[in-house]
């Protein structure tokens, strides 16, 4: 019987250069290094990349969708930060 | 046509194809999803190396044969892979055994190959050492894992190590044709890599908490056509359609 | 706390309120992502129909896995390892995707190994020739697209984007089987007799696939809510017939139903009655190599378990040596 089981990695791809990395799904490895290389044989096979970072699952902190409420919505009234929150005459060019 | 240099190419492609086959037979049954998925990635790279060796063969032949015909369609004697390639699957074991082995040598004979005064061949070999390295790096991982894991894993990889370094002195043997095409700039000098090959392997071997075995008993043949029992029936499954159906396509 | 937990302790009424937003959510076309609270039962649902979906994928590498070594021509041979191996892919999606429900993939394989799980019944059938590949690629992923593409859409996060991702891969899936028809139907008359063969076979599985009928499929109504269904089966069934019927005619081959008539006035095809007694039997283990498959699944697990262990030791020895080094 099996003592312990692969952990869960996440996999990270940049599909070129210029791009960032994002989030492409995870797989089982026994470590970084064959995280990696069951990445590059799991999720480029189609040529989809150039980079691949991984991560232990476990070792990502997320945060709880409970506390959204405090978490995000008190950026949502300020609209200062958006640039149509000013207004300018129109004769105003490249601004 | 050029007799030397098409049993020469034959030479290199049958590792290759017999080499696929092997590990297309672990396609669904592998020890986990993502290292099936590895093992064939692994097979459709040499598989698609074999079909740039015999599309150049095929053109070289020049008498209508195709890819397929020369894939699957020789008498057993007529294949010329090296024995240590057609060794079965007996495990998970001597699955990574026989493709490090084969591996550290296919990387040293690429790197050559690149040099060759054939451009295609050289162009053919140029692509397939991206793919080569990355066999090497997976194969030689997985040794070190089996070697350095759990008492059970280390017995076994260096059972399988014991078992197929038979078959390792064969890799450096010259035929005729390797003897013609190195005198001609095209062939690589095999006889050359050895002391790279067994430098590189003892490397890893000892990486891997594993002893390198001493014995000097080697077999040998099937560079020329004299293979062990296994060939017969990998060559029944490989040519069963084009045997059963022939002349037909598909 | 787990938001599962938490649900234990809530009221009943909390729970009801909960239950409503969320169904709210989803009608608005929002996806539901893995820490979001969820009912207990569209956890549980969605657990069993994903990882029945993860299981189709890795025991359907096994009949077309049968080929591989055997296949006619080299160009033959690489596109079907490429296709089995993208059910490898498949499978490891959906296993992940299902993952971020809390259930292991250990456990999902613990409930395939025992029977407790199912998978697509059609994988129970024999691959018994050459054919059987263009006809699976041609009908069985045929009928598992129309299943699927719906799916892009559903509304657990996590399966949506695992389903993307598939459908865009298993685009040539179907083509690859077609085109080996096409040149079986095209070829000596032994092939299309082999061609002809397949279909003879192939073809009422591949409409049983699509599920039981709609008076007896249970869940129904919930998974249309859920969006993990879009169309009854019956209808993906006659979607599946009218699509296949002309790609026959274009084949040349017969589809063997003598019932199966074009009806004008619904503007589909009319067929025959299908074998349900038949279908039911293979679901319940007893199709012609619901052993053979589980055995192969289970074989493949025990033997590698040596190799998995092996790998976790060395990872754990390499961890220890790394940090010994930092001292």
């Amino acid at each position: 019987m099996s003592t312990k089981n692969w952990p869960l990695w996440e996999v990270f791809v940049r599909s070129k250069n210029g791009l960032e990395h994002r989030h492409f799904g995870s797989l089982h490895a026994a470590d970084a290094d064959m995280a990696l290389e069951n990445a590059r044989d799991v999720y480029t096979r189609r040529n989809e990349g150039v980079s691949i970072w991984v991560v232990e699952s476990k070792n990502i902190t997320a945060s709880n969708p409970e506390h959204n409420g405090e978490m995000f919505e008190p950026a949502q009234d300020k609209v200062y930060r958006h640039p149509t929150f000013y207004d300018l005459p129109d004769e105003v060019k490249h601004m | 046509m050029k007799q030397n240099l098409y049993n020469y190419i034959l030479g290199i492609a049958d590792n290759s194809l017999i080499l696929g086959q092997r590990m297309g037979e672990l396609c669904g049954h592998g020890p986990s999803l993502e290292t099936d998925i590895a093992c064939t990635n692994i097979s459709l790279d040499l598989f698609g190396q074999v079909r740039s060796y015999f599309q150049y063969a095929s053109k070289l032949a020049g008498d209508g044969r195709t890819e397929d015909d020369i894939a699957m369609l020789r008498q057993e004697r007529e294949y010329v892979n090296v024995l240590l390639v057609e060794q079965p699957n007996t495990d998970f074991a001597y699955t990574i055994a026989r493709h490090f082995l084969f591996d550290v040598y296919h990387l040293l004979f690429l790197t050559e190959l690149e040099k060759s005064k054939d451009l295609t061949l050289s162009a053919i070999a140029k692509k397939c050492i991206k793919e080569v390295r990355y066999h090497e790096r997976f194969t030689s991982d997985w040794m070190k894992r089996l070697g350095d894991g759990t008492a059970e894993s280390k017995a076994k990889i260096q059972e399988a190590i014991n078992d197929l370094w038979t078959y390792t002195d064969e890799l450096f043997h010259q035929t005729k044709a390797d003897k013609a095409m190195v005198a001609e700039g095209i062939g690589v000098d095999v006889t050359k890599l050895k002391d790279a090959y067994y430098e590189k392997v003892n490397e890893v071997l000892t990486e891997a908490t594993l002893e390198t075995p001493e014995s000097k008993y080697f077999q040998k043949g099937g560079k020329k056509g004299i293979h062990t029992e296994h060939m017969g029936y990998l060559l029944a499954e490989l040519q069963y359609m084009q045997r059963a159906y022939p002349n037909m396509e598909w | 706390m787990s938001p599962e937990r938490k649900a234990t302790i809530m009221s009943e009424e909390q729970i009801k309120n909960l239950e409503k937003q969320f169904e709210e959510r989803i009608a608005r076309d929002e996806k539901i992502e893995p820490k979001d609270w969820m009912p207990e039962k569209y956890r549980k649902t969605h657990i069993r129909q994903m990882s029945q979906h993860a299981h189709s994928e890795i025991v359907g590498m096994l009949p077309e896995g049968n080929w591989i070594t055997r296949a006619p021509s080299l160009r033959r041979k690489v596109a079907l390892l490429a296709k089995v191996q993208d059910e490898a892919g498949h499978g490891l999606y959906l296993y992940s995707a299902t993952e971020t429900l809390g259930i292991s993939r250990d456990e999902m394989y613990e409930q395939l190994h025992t029977g407790k799980a199912k998978y697509s019944s059609i994988f129970n059938y024999p691959t018994i020739t050459w054919a059987d590949m263009g006809a699976i690629g041609w009908l069985v992923d045929g009928a598992a697209i129309i299943n699927q593409v719906p799916l892009c859409n559903t509304s657990y996060g996590p399966y949506a984007r695992a389903m993307i991702r598939v459908c865009k891969e298993e685009s040539f899936h179907q083509r690859q089987g077609f085109e080996i028809m096409l040149k079986l139907s095209n070829g000596t008359p032994e092939q299309k007799e082999m061609a002809q063969d397949a279909l003879n076979r192939w073809w009422w599985p591949a409409l049983m696939m699509l599920g039981p009928t709609d008076a007896e499929s249970v869940h129904t109504e919930q998974s249309m809510k859920w969006k993990l269904k879009r169309k009854s089966n019956d209808d993906l069934r006659q979607q599946f017939i009218d699509q296949t019927v002309p790609q026959a005619d274009i084949l040349g081959l017969t589809i063997p139903d003598p019932d199966l008539k074009w009806n004008e006035e619904r503007g589909s095809y009319d067929f025959g009655e299908i074998n349900w007694d038949e279908f039911w039997q293979v679901v319940k283990g007893h199709g012609p190599c619901n052993k053979e498959r589980m055995k192969a699944r289970v074989g493949a697990w025990e033997r590698g378990e040596w190799v998995r262990d092996a790998a976790m030791a060395y990872a754990e020895k390499s961890q220890e040596r790394k940090k010994k080094q930092v001292i």
